[in-house]
């Protein structure tokens, strides 16, 4: 058996090799460069942190085949409205509570963590939380004193974890603001609380 | 110097070895943590009171994945020791300093997962995270632990480089210092603070997806070449040119690849196309492995110096190939990943995966090491005892695998169909497939195979501490069947 065909040399194989991951490490370079822009802050499919100054409702779009985040009238979060500097102080401060609180070892968010306990993607929209009133109210008191809470008919309840009041006013705030964010449709096919038509 | 056949001497280790041990005897600790704090969060999904509020699921969910990656870093390091000398004909540079760099590093590992246990949580300020805990799943070490860690990869990073360069680069070699480099630059993506979770996301994924899905799979590519070498007699050129097809394969397949994890974090429509496609090829080089391994085997008539490590490599080849390319294959596609993405599936596929791909070729490596520290004692066949223990606990380790991972996904699917395809995602959706009866039934399964595994493990452990050592006869070296 002839062993100098080109396809059975090691120099072939390792030129290959250094230009396949070369290659493939450049256009991952230029996709990051093109879609970093595209999730900043303030762009259309993340919006900016001042966005929890106003309704977000998950309708469907025929277009895209999917539910897609709305941005609405003026409905600030706790009555209350905030510049966009201090929208990210806030959203900030409920994002390091979620880190902190270690919330993504129970928790999904966008679908990523761990599965001992509902994602929060859209969380903000949950009918769980009763009527649009009482909503924000509810989450600052749930994430402050899980404990004695009705969360489901196994028994498996959420730990307290120390959460302060302005600490759980963040939470919420940072929540509110995910559930802007345009997630292609997931989660698919999710019960909002009540919305406008 | 030639010592006696069967008796523990590291006189029978040259220097990297020495250190490789080290990282391998810690490895094996921090598998058994692993193992037990898997059995306390499966426990808890059945009884939910269990240590609540004093030893939480987010506590031993921690625990159990940050065990994981640190004890198939810990083999993997130790495997580049092991083979360091012997590949680059040169003594380890800079020994000392390695050994000095295992010590702090070990203890840094034991700071982190006393402060998981006992402090848990911290205030929602960048202290906790610089001092506590970072709560990104996965690389959830502090920062001081991230700074730590990087200055001990790259210590280890030198130690590598210079032997190679002071002594001879090989194929191999060549492919492992490269793939060094990429696997700790990649580690910087993960070590900063973002208020958008949609970046935070995007960089988190260049860690956890460009380490399994591609470093870490061309890192035991190279150990396992190796392998094959020394166990099976198999010719340097022909696992050389396997070795860079594989790089060519994975890196071409696995770097885009990370296009699956954006598909729903806020990220651009087009990474469906892009994901959907190059994981498609993913398990492409899996098989090669699997091809790869099966035909040196039987080229070499499965005739082989070491039958535990041998059994552990073809484990390790199926184990990839099954958990990590037909696993992530079954829910890869967007159109199903809609409903599966952040489910049981995800877990049955993490378990399969790692296991298969990375904690069988350690556990070859293990063997590999217990044979030379005992002197190059025979690990052929007709072992003492019929070898019954490394059997049953190979049997029973992936039995218990098989079962947790079918267990899981059976869960998961439940999951997808009540949860997330007909309830749509909702906190009573989640609970009403959390608590309906074939979840139950499989989270109940996933512990009694859980529990097999344990015994596997312990059985492992046991094997691995007394192997051959009433052995008398000296292993035969396998020769190549050219």
């Amino acid at each position: 058996m002839a062993t100098n065909q080109w396809w059975a040399s090691e120099s072939f194989w390792r030129k290959t090799a250094i230009w396949v991951t070369g290659g493939s490490l450049i256009v991952l370079i230029l996709l990051t460069v093109d879609t970093l822009p595209q999730i900043a802050a303030g762009s259309k499919r993340v919006p900016a942190y001042s966005t929890i100054n106003f309704r977000i409702e998950y309708k469907y779009d025929d277009s895209r085949h999917a539910q897609v985040p709305v941005i609405g009238m003026k409905e600030p979060l706790f009555g209350k409205e905030l510049s966009e500097q201090d929208a990210e102080a806030l959203v900030k401060l409920g994002k390091l509570t979620t880190q902190s609180k270690n919330c993504m070892n129970c928790h999904t968010l966008l679908g990523n963590g761990a599965y001992y306990a509902p994602d929060l993607t859209k969380s903000w929209l949950d009918p769980n939380w009763g009527t649009k009133e009482l909503r924000e109210d509810q989450m600052v008191e749930f994430i402050k004193n899980p404990s004695d809470k009705l969360h489901n008919s196994m028994g498996r309840r959420m730990p307290k974890l120390g959460v302060t009041d302005e600490e759980a006013r963040g939470v919420v705030a940072f929540l509110k603001w995910m559930s802007s964010i345009d997630t292609n449709g997931f989660p698919y096919n999710f019960k909002p609380i009540e919305q406008e038509d | 110097m030639a010592a006696t056949i069967g008796k523990l001497d590291s006189a029978n280790l040259n220097g990297g070895q020495k250190l490789a041990v080290k990282y391998f005897i810690t490895a094996m600790v921090l598998f058994g943590a692993q193992v037990l704090f898997g059995l306390i969060s499966g426990l808890q999904y059945l009884k939910p009171d269990l240590f609540y509020e004093v030893l939480d699921f987010n506590v031993n969910r921690m625990v159990h994945i940050n065990a994981m990656i640190v004890w198939l870093l810990y083999g993997f390091l130790g495997s580049v020791y092991w083979i360091l000398e012997d590949e680059a004909q040169h003594e380890v540079v800079g020994l000392k300093l390695g050994n000095l760099i295992f010590w702090v590093l070990t203890a840094a590992v034991a700071v982190v997962v006393l402060v998981f246990l006992f402090v848990q949580v911290g205030p929602g300020k960048e202290s906790s995270i610089w001092l506590i805990n970072e709560g990104r799943e996965y690389i959830e070490a502090p920062r001081w632990a991230d700074i730590g860690i990087v200055v001990s990869v790259l210590t280890f990073f030198y130690n590598v480089a210079a032997t190679f360069s002071k002594g001879r680069y090989t194929g191999i070699g060549g492919v492992l210092l490269l793939d060094l480099l990429a696997l700790f630059g990649i580690y910087l993506a993960g070590m900063f603070y973002t208020t958008n979770i949609s970046i935070d996301q995007y960089w988190w994924w260049w860690v956890i997806h460009l380490w399994v899905e591609a470093t870490w799979e061309v890192m035991v590519a190279c150990t396992m070449a190796y392998a094959l070498m020394k166990v099976l007699g198999v010719r340097r050129k022909i696992v050389e040119i396997w070795l860079y097809i594989e790089v060519a394969l994975m890196f071409g397949s696995g770097i885009l690849g990370i296009g699956h994890h954006y598909f729903w974090i806020g990220t651009p429509e087009y990474w469906f196309t892009i994901g959907g496609f190059f994981s498609a090829l993913e398990p492409i080089p899996l098989v090669a492995m699997v091809v790869h391994a099966i035909f040196d085997a039987g080229a070499n008539k499965i005739k082989n110096s070491n039958h535990p490590t041998m059994a552990w490599l073809i484990a390790h080849a199926f184990g990839n190939f099954f958990g990590a390319g037909v696993w992530g294959f079954m829910h890869t596609l967007p159109q199903i990943n809609l409903y599966t993405h952040g489910t049981q599936w995800s877990a049955s596929h993490g378990h399969f995966a790692f296991f298969g791909a990375y904690a069988t070729i350690n556990i070859a490596y293990f063997y590999i090491a217990m044979q030379q520290w005992r002197g190059k004692v025979w690990m052929a066949g007709d072992q003492i005892g019929n070898g019954w223990k490394w059997k049953w606990s190979i049997g029973l380790l992936n039995l218990g695998m098989v079962g947790m991972v079918m267990a899981m996904l059976v869960s998961g699917y439940v999951q997808s169909q009540i949860e997330r395809a007909i309830e749509g995602s909702t906190w009573a959706g989640y609970f009403a497939a959390q608590a309906h009866p074939w979840f139950v039934q499989g989270m109940w399964w996933r512990e009694i195979f859980g529990v097999m595994f344990a015994v596997g493990f312990v059985l492992l452990v046991w094997d691995l501490m007394t192997v051959g050592k009433h052995e008398t006869r000296s292993m035969v070296e396998a020769k190549s069947a050219e």
